[in-house]
């Protein structure tokens, strides 16, 4: 029996790629652009598009501003697998003696922090152009709890999108009805933190978001490795 | 001691199978050239050999690391050289080397990054994108990042793709000195000259299987061409005799 090698620690693998993306990025801001300027569009033409009443406003901006979310990261998702295709780069992370579902996670935590920087920019601007205080920390909790869901689900995905001709065009349609739960509490949790409603309410969205996120990790942690070996 | 070790190895894709009953070996040193026609299941089997792909039925090991049961062992012990690079554009060659050094847990990741940048000769580039590199440039850093972490075993899958012609000569001279430090290699290719240049042994693969193989002294010194015709298809080769 050979002498088994040094195999890399999960956590140091997983920072590596965080690392990777975040490097990548800082150069050519490939990704953060695109969501960024995506999601500004949607909230200047959404702002001048529907000349709402503040009454009803208020009731629609949760959803709006996951609708930008939700496209803006896609978008996202798109490009930052599409970057792993490029010269093959995903089988040379693949040869690595590493723990693949660190690959995974380091994918996830770099495509989280790409959209936790959208979301930073464009709520500030969401509560000027539509005049309603969005620094709810409610609001900002289900954002992070929406978007990690999101975000598990769609990396999960997209690497088995990026390997089809039409990738970019199958993963909103792989990914949305799947992600559809996670997204309608999130809009009503988001809604009843603006509207000040009682925890009540609140909480069984908040709830499914939390096992919404823990199953969709899971499932990643189990099937990761099968879906990236042909 | 054999370091790669395959027996009746089947791979199927759907119904069809790729490889069927393929027995290879490789000992410790030696520069095996796989040669065979377009189809033939030398990049199937190469796959395999790197763990990206699952063996349907058969035994393989690696380095003693059975597949795909201790793939991480096998994952650490060799190095992989395709056509296509596996680095990224929108990192300087020194910062894709750097990621991959970490990934792999080398230890002094710098003096190594140093060392597999000589070797290449790219130690004067290495801060630039690699995005802004020539494909013979492009392919010397793919080099070092499979020789980042020191592998005792190499796969090379048509390493000379898209190379011109000082690009090639210069890959010549790297995996020569890279064979002479005694490493395990195994490279596919059509390129009968540089394959009968560098390898110090020829197998022949065609439908799945290994169906001819040669040492080095065993044909003449230009001999390649026709061993491999042979093969390949026997019957044509003795008419023209």
């Amino acid at each position: 029996m050979p002498k088994q090698p040094s195999l890399t620690s999960f956590w140091k693998a997983m920072w590596a790629v965080v690392w990777k993306d975040l490097s990548a990025e800082r150069r050519s801001r490939e990704i953060f652009s695109v969501m960024v300027v995506f999601s500004l569009l949607v909230v200047i033409i959404s702002n001048f598009a529907l000349d709402l009443n503040p009454k009803t406003q208020r009731e629609i901006t949760a959803g709006m501003l996951w609708i930008t979310f939700t496209f803006a990261g896609t978008l996202g998702l798109n490009r930052s697998m599409a970057i792993e295709k490029e010269n093959n780069c995903l089988d040379g992370l693949l040869l690595s003696p590493v723990d693949r579902t660190a690959i995974l996670f380091g994918k996830v935590i770099g495509n989280l922090l790409f959209i936790f920087m959208v979301e930073i920019i464009v709520l500030p601007l969401f509560s000027i152009f539509n005049n309603i205080n969005l620094l709810n920390a409610g609001l900002l909790i289900t954002l992070v709890l929406g978007s990690i869901g999101y975000v598990v689900v769609g990396t999960f995905l997209s690497t088995i999108t990026v390997q089809t001709r039409t990738g970019n065009i199958l993963l909103p349609i792989l990914q949305f009805p799947i992600i559809l739960p996670v997204i309608i509490s999130a809009v009503r949790a988001s809604t009843f933190f603006l509207q000040n409603q009682p925890m009540e309410l609140i909480w069984p969205n908040l709830n499914l978001m939390i096992a919404f996120d823990l199953i969709y990790i899971a499932l990643g942690v189990i099937f990761f490795d099968y879906l990236v070996e042909e | 001691m054999a370091e790669i070790i395959v027996q009746k190895l089947v791979k199927r894709f759907g119904l069809k199978s790729v490889l069927k009953g393929l027995d290879f070996e490789a000992k410790a040193g030696e520069f095996v050239g796989l040669l065979g026609p377009n189809g033939a299941g030398k990049t199937t089997l190469l796959r395999i050999l790197a763990s990206l792909s699952r063996p349907t039925i058969g035994l393989v090991k690696v380095a003693g690391f059975r597949l795909p049961q201790q793939a991480a062992g096998v994952r650490a012990s060799l190095g992989v050289l395709s056509h296509q690079t596996m680095l990224y554009g929108n990192l300087s060659g020194e910062e894709n080397l750097k990621f991959f050094g970490k990934v792999y847990n080398v230890g002094d990741l710098e003096t190594r990054i140093i060392e597999v940048l000589d070797l290449v000769d790219l130690a004067k580039r290495r801060r630039d994108l690699v995005r802004t590199y020539s494909r013979g440039m492009a392919q010397r850093l793919a080099i070092a990042r499979a020789m980042i972490h020191n592998p005792a075993i190499l796969l090379l899958d048509e390493p000379y793709t898209g190379l011109d012609q000082d690009a090639s000569l210069m890959l010549d001279a790297i995996l020569k000195q890279i064979a002479a430090q005694g490493r395990t290699v195994v490279m596919t290719s059509h390129d009968l000259v540089r394959t009968a240049e560098l390898c110090s042994r020829f197998d022949v693969l065609s439908r799945g299987k290994i169906i001819a193989s040669a040492r080095r002294g065993e044909i003449p010194r230009d001999g390649l061409l026709a061993f491999y015709r042979q093969a390949i298809n026997p019957e044509r080769e003795v008419e023209n005799a």
